[in-house]
């Protein structure tokens, strides 16, 4: 695989699940399209953001990446492997080189396990190294590198703050030298001053080992932060990706400039002379979205073209991708 | 009652609050000595982060701290010239909900699962305004109406379950309004929603507190979203005020270290990145620990050798703008 090509191409990927009713015999009685053709890459070194209101589908683009849910269509290659056809020892040869982060530090931990065995895993699994005492010492080298004191190691996660353990996450994430992570949500329930600690030392580990991320996230003012290019999920689909300041300036779907007006600027001045753009309602099911424009029952602007026909998905401009009638 | 000049009416004074926890592990010191006023027609925005005590003050004002195993062990909170703590139960029983009401971060614990949406409503109604069931049930469609919720009379007989975070929220709002309360004490309720939503219940708790003239204590650990919104902002942390100002100052001359460190720390949705997040060293200090000195002096880089013994009280520092610092960090200088 050439150094030139993406790390991670996604094309019409796919995740349906099946909704059933009944106790015993089970009927399926509709689909939940929480994700409906999405299409991406993410070069090397990378970090793309995935944003979007919870239930628009970007855990579940961020799980099937990674085989942890079975794709229902599409292609997923990382480095040049095709992860929805994958099955054993490739599928495990391409989970140790594609590692998650995950939302909930508290959730994300085996609480009857100590740091040094959470962290070691994976080591374990994929026989990385064999011989115990070095297996330790490579823990020791993980916990420091991510800012916790190697002391630590045999203590369990209970005794850890929320950064904390985040750290813990990243380094077990760190211990297979994967070259792709995807974040999900890393730092959303975490306090505001933990939170840039988690992030400035992301991007550090960025530089150190050339990572390539997928930050999925719903905090859109971090997401510019942090983010190289970012694409923004609406019901199972993705409505608009650019690169970062072009989209957050020049935002061309009515769904990313609501949200995007939405977000509070702390500074009062400014916050209260700006527009807002308020949509009405909530997003609807993803078990029946609307026709046409997923958006349009709660679009500004939508025409009855938008009630009909589907936009495409086209560049709008160069590296600017957008999918909608009137944009 | 006040011997203090009242400029606009005061309508909650509250000084010297503290309230502590008697845990198995020791003492939990959860809020440290607090005093603040909320003027009638007020927004006043409480920040701080997880454990800084702005849930338990307002909690221990209202009473509803479970004791023991809380102690509320000084302070007056003086609601119209009423101290709060010398009432009787039934007396705040009358006050709560009519008086001041409440709404919570999360709509989803905070309704109750079993009952329709329309008995919780006309429950406070029933109590506090001594309306009859049918009354009760037409002041509760207003309420629904009030907060935006379309066909209203048929949704008083649908449960929690039924609806969205947002739709939750808006239920909670519409119960705590029923009876056009004066004061609003909103403890982190956009928190679990999200942002188009979260604009969408702004929106409507500002429209509502221009309507009706109700004074707003807003509780959150989002300096952004109490921005656009407040009057006056306390930041808190570690049991203890540490800033206080309107909310121009607070954004734009912030005195305090741990005010322009979690300012700092905020990526700008509006603006270019500039540089790397400036992060805040270390955690908050453990709770079951007296506090000595400055709290923040652990992880405070302006921090001078008085900071650990002596804790500083809020100073003055601009009009209308106190916070509780040694140092004069503009300066340099020890105050």
């Amino acid at each position: 695989m050439s150094e030139t090509q993406p790390l991670v191409v996604v094309e019409n990927l796919t995740k349906h699940f099946p909704v059933t009713s009944g106790l015993i015999l089970q009927r399926k009685v509709g689909t939940v399209k929480a994700v409906d053709g999405i299409s991406f890459h993410i070069d090397r070194g990378e970090t793309l953001g995935l944003v979007g209101e919870s239930g628009c589908g970007k855990t579940t683009a961020g799980r099937t990446l990674l085989a942890l849910y079975p794709a229902t269509s599409g292609r997923v290659t990382i480095d040049g492997k095709d992860v929805c056809k994958a099955k054993g020892k490739e599928l495990l040869g391409i989970r140790r080189n594609a590692q998650m982060i995950f939302q909930d530090p508290y959730a994300s931990l085996n609480p009857r396990w100590t740091v040094n065995a959470i962290v070691s895993e994976s080591l374990r699994v994929h026989h990385l190294i064999n011989n115990e005492k070095e297996r330790a010492e490579r823990v020791k080298e993980l916990i420091n590198l991510v800012g916790l004191s190697s002391r630590l190691v045999n203590r369990f996660p209970h005794e850890f703050s929320g950064g904390q353990r985040q750290r813990i996450g990243i380094a077990r994430a760190l211990a297979s030298e994967p070259a792709f992570i995807v974040c999900d949500e890393p730092i959303s329930a975490l306090d505001v001053s933990i939170q840039a600690q988690v992030v400035n030392l992301l991007e550090d580990l960025q530089d150190k080992f050339a990572l390539t991320y997928l930050f999925i996230a719903h905090d859109l003012s971090m997401v510019r932060h942090i983010c190289d290019r970012v694409a923004v999920m609406y019901l199972g689909i993705i409505v608009e990706l650019a690169e970062k300041n072009e989209l957050y300036e020049n935002p061309l779907h009515p769904y990313t400039q609501a949200l995007l007006s939405a977000v509070p600027i702390p500074d009062p001045r400014k916050d209260r002379q700006r527009r807002r753009t308020i949509l009405p309602g909530d997003v609807p099911s993803p078990v029946n979205p609307p026709s046409g424009c997923r958006f349009h029952p709660r679009c500004p602007l939508a025409q009855d073209l938008c009630k009909q026909e589907p936009p495409i998905w086209r560049e709008a401009a160069p590296g600017h991708w957008v999918a909608c009638h009137f944009a | 009652m006040s011997d203090l000049p009242i400029i606009k009416n005061t309508l909650l004074e509250v000084s010297d609050l503290r309230t502590r926890f008697h845990i198995p592990e020791g003492t939990v010191y959860a809020v440290n000595g607090i005093s603040f006023s909320v003027a009638e027609g007020e927004t006043l925005a409480v920040v701080g982060e997880s454990g800084c005590g702005k849930s338990v003050s307002m909690l221990s004002l209202m009473r509803l701290i479970p004791i023991p195993p809380g102690e509320i062990t000084s302070g007056t909170a003086l609601y119209r010239g009423e101290d709060l703590f010398k009432k009787s139960e039934a007396g705040m029983e009358d006050l709560r909900g009519k008086e001041i009401a409440m709404v919570f971060q999360d709509p989803m614990t905070s309704l109750n699962p079993v009952l329709t949406i329309g008995k919780q409503i006309t429950e406070s109604l029933r109590c506090h305004l001594g309306l009859e069931q049918d009354a009760a049930e037409r002041r509760a469609v207003e309420a629904l109406e009030r907060v935006g919720i379309s066909d209203a009379a048929r949704h008083l007989h649908d449960y929690p379950h039924q609806f969205s975070g947002g739709m939750r929220q808006r239920v909670m709002i519409a119960m705590a309004l029923a009876c056009e309360p004066s004061l609003l004490i909103a403890d982190e309720p956009t928190t679990a929603l999200d942002v188009t939503i979260q604009a969408q219940i702004t929106e409507l708790v500002e429209h509502l507190r221009d309507q009706y003239h109700m004074a707003i204590i807003w509780i959150t650990h989002d300096l952004g979203v109490v921005a656009g919104l407040a009057d006056r902002v306390n930041v808190m942390y570690s049991g203890f005020i540490v800033e206080e100002a309107n909310v121009d100052s607070l954004y734009e001359d912030p005195q305090h270290p741990y005010t322009i460190s979690l300012l700092a720390a905020l990526p700008r949705v509006d603006q270019r990145r500039h540089h790397r997040l400036k992060s805040i060293p270390g955690a908050p200090p453990s709770l079951l620990v007296e506090p000595k000195g400055c709290p923040f002096a652990p992880r405070c880089e302006h921090v001078i050798e008085r900071c650990h013994v002596e804790n500083p009280s809020l100073m003055p520092v601009g009009v209308g703008h106190t916070a509780a610092c040694w140092v004069n960090v503009q300066k340099g200088i020890p105050r």
